[in-house]
């Protein structure tokens, strides 16, 4: 299991715990998937010393780690006080670092991100940068202090997968020894498993289950998929050829 | 004439109560901090659509089923009920949603652009695709409490007596001090005056980030509505959610830019984690509540099963719990 800033964590699926239909279900797709950690929006819930109180003890009931986000923040400083405030109410370091930087895909703001990513590591926070699968910008993540980097498979919510296979093998390779997440994007448990195919350490998923119309169902299927991917890219699977190679020895015949 | 029966709280779970249990013979007193309905109670700033087959996309069958019986019973009980149905629409970029939804409702049709002009004429140049549910129906939550409200004082169920008899809490969040596992959604709504714009029936905008629903009040009059923030706090409307809902009101109808904004309300809607209602006994006290955002939808229901707990000895087939036998 991948270990994020010091700590091992359970499980290779992460799940949000934005748009259930009720607590009740999200609480039953963690139970069911065994997934290890939660990310918490904190922006849009905060704004007062009860708000979000209810929500987010039931949030530490789940007993599974919590990893707070900036999810909505587009703007450097906005992120900073988020982390702040994620701080002080959920007594962690850990913080999903978002700087969205274009409204409609919510692709992340590459600049605004390694500038936050600076001043929060210098502020002791152990940040989980979502980043694009930009080579530039995680070597830029990883100076900044990141011990983990996030790139997106798609943008948020869309469900379309690893838009980008090339760049995030690539990414892998370069960074054989910081932890990658796939966030965003996923749509499909099949897509997670090519993530974990990749030899990436985990993915986070969130719209992809909570929208599901049986949410604890998708969170298993995730599960499982991301489980049988991780023993795929530890099997040390075979390389694709061209030529077929049967499987079974064919005496008798000349070679082809 | 059985015990009688004493009711916390005038919002509609209270006052259905009252009127449940009234209309079967039984004496009622309501004990709630005003002397009539407003707006401290959260459901002053519902919706008031009755409308189950929507609220199964995402919610329990239980909720369907018992949702569809709402309109006949508030038509009983004096409520003026329009029975238009719901539009739903998206963007052409969103019609995706359309397609899950579609699937997630089974009762809905699919318009095109001439069906939708046929029943919303001021839509169709808007939108090509839409799904229409026929058999839901909406009415004005304001008018609706004040009419059940007149209608027991007529019948003699009394606000200001004292408490006696059998107390049943219908406070809603209030109740949060006695029940640990309710919890506040706060929903933020906006009342606006457009004259360019008419609808027949609610319309529910899907939006994967913003989805909106508007309620034809009359007279030029839309009730938009509205957020669902895991927050109990009952007081703050949020520049960011009446943007957004302004927003989507924007995009069903750019005429809605022009509209007389009259009114943004904020409360907090009560619920139990699974966001389904719950009759429970602890004590003496039996407690009603944990209507969400199903208040008119469900209130009925959740008063025709306490009542027939009470009067009948019959035990709810749903929604019931009591803590005495854990």
């Amino acid at each position: 299991m991948p270990t994020f800033y010091n700590t091992k964590v359970t499980s290779r699926l992460m799940l949000g715990t934005a748009q259930y239909p009720s607590p009740a279900i999200l609480a039953e797709a963690f139970r069911q998937s065994g997934a290890g950690i939660a990310t918490v929006s904190v922006r849009r819930e905060a704004g007062g010393e009860q708000a979000g109180q209810d929500f987010w003890a039931l949030i530490e009931d789940l007993g599974v780690a919590v990893l707070p986000n900036t999810a909505g923040c587009h703007s450097v400083r906005e992120a900073i006080t988020t982390a702040q405030m994620a701080r002080d109410l959920f007594e962690t370091n850990w913080i999903k670092l978002e700087v969205i930087g274009h409204a409609d895909t919510l692709q992340p703001d590459p600049f605004g991100l390694v500038e936050a990513a600076q001043h929060l590591t210098d502020d002791g926070f152990e940040v989980f940068p979502y980043c694009t699968e930009d080579l530039v910008l995680c070597d830029r993540l990883v100076e900044a202090g990141c011990k983990v980097l996030m790139p997106w498979g798609a943008p948020i919510g869309t469900g379309l997968g690893l838009n980008n296979v090339y760049g995030l093998r690539s990414l892998r390779a370069h960074f054989p020894d910081v932890p990658l997440v796939v966030d965003a994007g996923l749509g499909l448990p099949s897509q997670a498993a090519h993530a974990m195919e990749l030899g990436y350490d985990a993915v986070l998923v969130n719209t992809a289950v909570a929208k599901a119309g049986d949410p604890v169902a998708m969170a298993q299927g995730f599960a499982r998929a991301v489980e049988a991917g991780a023993l795929a890219a530890q099997a040390d699977p075979m390389d694709p050829r061209d030529m077929a190679a049967p499987s079974t020895p064919v005496f008798g015949k000349a070679f082809l | 004439m059985s015990d009688p029966f004493t009711i916390l709280g005038g919002g509609v779970c209270g006052l259905a109560m009252a009127t449940e249990l009234s209309s079967r013979g039984a004496k009622v007193t309501v004990i709630d901090l005003k002397d009539v309905p407003g707006a401290h109670a959260c459901s002053w700033w519902a919706g008031g659509m009755l409308a189950p087959e929507c609220e199964g996309v995402s919610a329990e069958p239980d909720i369907v089923r018992q949702g569809r019986k709402a309109a006949a019973w508030w038509e009983r009980h004096g409520a003026t009920i329009h029975k238009q149905g719901t539009l739903v629409v998206a963007l052409g970029r969103d019609h995706s949603d359309l397609a899950t939804f579609a699937r997630r409702a089974p009762a809905a049709k699919t318009l095109n652009r001439d069906g939708i002009g046929a029943i919303e004429p001021h839509l169709a140049e808007r939108f090509s695709k839409a799904l229409f549910l026929p058999d839901e129906a909406h009415l004005n939550p304001r008018e609706t409490l004040t009419t059940l409200h007149e209608r027991l004082e007529q019948t003699g169920v009394t606000f200001q007596g004292k408490a006696q008899g059998q107390m049943i809490d219908c406070r809603g969040l209030a109740a949060r001090d006695t029940l640990a596992d309710l919890r506040g959604v706060k929903g933020e709504m906006l009342v606006v005056r457009c004259r360019d714009v008419t609808l027949s029936r609610p319309v529910r905008l899907l939006h994967p980030r913003f989805p909106l629903y508007i309620v034809p009040r009359g007279d030029g009059v839309f009730m938009l509505g509205a957020t669902q923030i895991e927050t109990g706090d009952r007081t703050r409307a949020t520049v960011r959610s009446i943007m957004e809902l302004m927003n989507a009101a924007y995009a069903l109808h750019p005429a809605f830019a022009e509209a007389e904004l009259l009114e943004i309300g904020v409360d907090a809607r009560p619920a139990f984690p699974d966001n389904a209602p719950r009759i429970r006994q602890m004590g003496d006290r039996i407690y009603a509540n944990g209507l969400f955002r199903h208040g008119f939808l469900l209130a009925p229901a959740l008063a025709r099963m306490t009542a027939d707990l009470l009067l009948d000895g019959t035990t709810p087939e749903v929604w019931y719990e009591d803590h005495r036998q854990r």
